[in-house]
């Protein structure tokens, strides 16, 4: 990509910028999200949900929610590994914006158009368990412990079909980069979705609500069992921080998603350069929406029926699905 | 025969249904539902057929009532007849903190002092404001809706 400004620019200055960017995409992204959770999980009970907050429809109830945390203590138990516990959700919360750098929004309209762009949105947001496993060990709490075990268990065995089902992607595509991914499904005129790819898509789907630790994966966090596991110990700011990434790890998730399977910028007559974000904001508010549906919708699976759906069934099926990909990639 | 995970759909199809349909919340303090005839909401007082007795009182599981009174004498209705008595209610007071609404007390009552009113609007900010005292009490009265028509 070429530099938008040549000339130097004041280290600070820039600084603060990209402070203001990363804030921006982060707070962008998620407020809607956690606005529309509140709003759609509500109706789908038939309740009401925020309503005063902000004068209409409660539109600022996040930013209530975010305000009242940033007010509260910021606990550190007694028997905590302090410093691992500190950095803890920073950590998760890094992994998350890590991986906006590769998001294509428009064809020029990316932070680095990475030639390995898939492979590094998917190492960095490895480090997520890590950020998950310190918070749950450093907190001092068998809760927080036994979910941050949880959530190391399940988000290593989910971990294999996310990366199987890209890999099929990847070889229709013949590129790691994901603007180029997104040129070849222009290119094709259909996505991916369509185009081949409806299993991957189905299985990345699936193990990515594993890796956000969604319902109905959410044993990590599980609330009624294990009260929030490896957040039990967290409040005020640090838990704004776990929240927050949580939520930007939707629309993270969901933007890949999107520009692998849906087309990402790309829609049929629409120019890419212009209404491209708009496209691809579209895109991901619609399986923002799947993710919450499908939250306010099914049970919480047990510990064995969840490694069964990955070992058993998730990474066989993915296996199988990059074999018959390579297939038609040879043969036709 | 169910397929195995029909079940799954099932609920998304409903949850999505549900999102469409407006929910039967009432917006309280703006809007406000009548409640039903007979509803629990406030017991109320007739100063002038309570007879001092005690049974609401003595009756109470809460021991939420709180009755005082002394005797008053009267002067003999005919020239000669003997000084007669009668109760006077000095103080009548129910604790809504404590009260659970049963309504032993307007049943036991043996003189109709003690009526139920569906008005349920007098929370307090401090609980001593729950102590609804006589002329309180009384004025509930006005409130209390006429008795159902009698079977025929």
């Amino acid at each position: 990509m070429i530099p938008l400004v040549a000339v130097e620019i004041n280290f600070y200055l820039l600084l603060v910028l990209k402070i203001l960017a990363i804030t921006g995409v982060m707070l962008g992204g998620s407020l809607p999200i956690i606005f529309g959770e509140l709003k759609i999980s509500a109706h789908m009970q038939s309740r009401v949900g925020p309503y005063y907050a902000g004068g209409r429809w409660g539109w600022a109830q996040p930013m209530a929610d975010g305000l009242k945390f940033f007010q509260k203590e910021d606990l550190v138990p007694a028997a905590a590994d302090r410093q691992v516990y500190k950095l803890a959700p920073y950590l998760l919360m890094v992994s998350t914006l890590a991986v906006f750098v590769i998001i294509p929004f428009s064809p020029d309209l990316i932070a680095a158009d990475l030639d390995l762009g898939i492979f590094f949105a998917l190492a960095i947001s490895s480090l997520s368990t890590l950020g998950v496993l310190m918070a749950g060990w450093s907190s001092g709490n068998k809760y927080s412990l036994i979910g941050g075990l949880r959530a190391a268990a399940q988000i290593i065995a989910y971990e294999l079909p996310l990366v199987l089902a890209v890999i099929g992607v990847v070889i229709q595509a013949g590129t790691l980069s994901m603007v180029g991914i997104v040129e070849a499904q222009i290119d094709m005129g259909v996505p991916f979705l369509i185009g081949g790819q409806a299993v991957a898509f189905v299985i990345f789907f699936i193990a990515s609500l594993a890796e956000l630790n969604r319902t109905p994966f959410d044993l990590p966090i599980a609330e009624s069992e294990l009260v929030m596991g490896y957040l039990t110990e967290y409040s005020g700011f640090r838990f704004t921080t776990f929240f927050l990434a949580e939520y930007a790890g939707v629309v993270a998730i969901s933007a890949i998603a999107s520009t692998l399977f849906l087309g990402g910028y790309g829609f049929w007559g629409l120019d890419s350069a212009l209404f491209g974000p708009f496209v691809l904001a579209a895109k991901v508010g619609i399986l923002a929406f799947l993710m919450i549906w499908i939250r306010w919708t099914w049970p919480r699976m047990r510990e064995d029926q969840l490694q069964t759906l990955a070992w058993k069934w998730l990474i066989p099926i993915s296996l199988a699905n990059i074999m018959v990909t390579a297939i038609f990639k040879v043969v036709f | 025969m169910q397929a195995r995970g029909q079940g799954l759909f099932k609920g998304m199809w409903l949850t999505l249904k549900t999102l469409f349909q407006k929910p039967p919340t009432v917006m309280y303090p703006t809007e406000k539902e009548t409640p039903v005839p007979r509803a629990r909401g406030v017991i109320a007082l007739d100063p002038e057929a309570c007879t001092v007795c005690m049974l609401c009182a003595r009756e109470c599981p809460d021991w939420c009532i709180y009755i005082e009174g002394h005797k008053e004498e009267q002067p003999p209705s005919k020239e000669g007849g003997r000084v007669r008595t009668r109760a006077t209610l000095d103080r009548f007071d129910i604790d809504y903190a404590l009260c659970m609404y049963c309504g032993i007390c307007v049943e036991v009552c043996p003189f109709d002092a003690l009526f139920w009113s569906p008005e349920y609007e007098y929370s307090e900010m401090k609980i001593s404001g729950m102590l609804h005292d006589k002329g309180r009490l009384t004025d509930w009265l006005e409130t209390v809706p006429d008795p159902p028509a009698l079977e025929a």
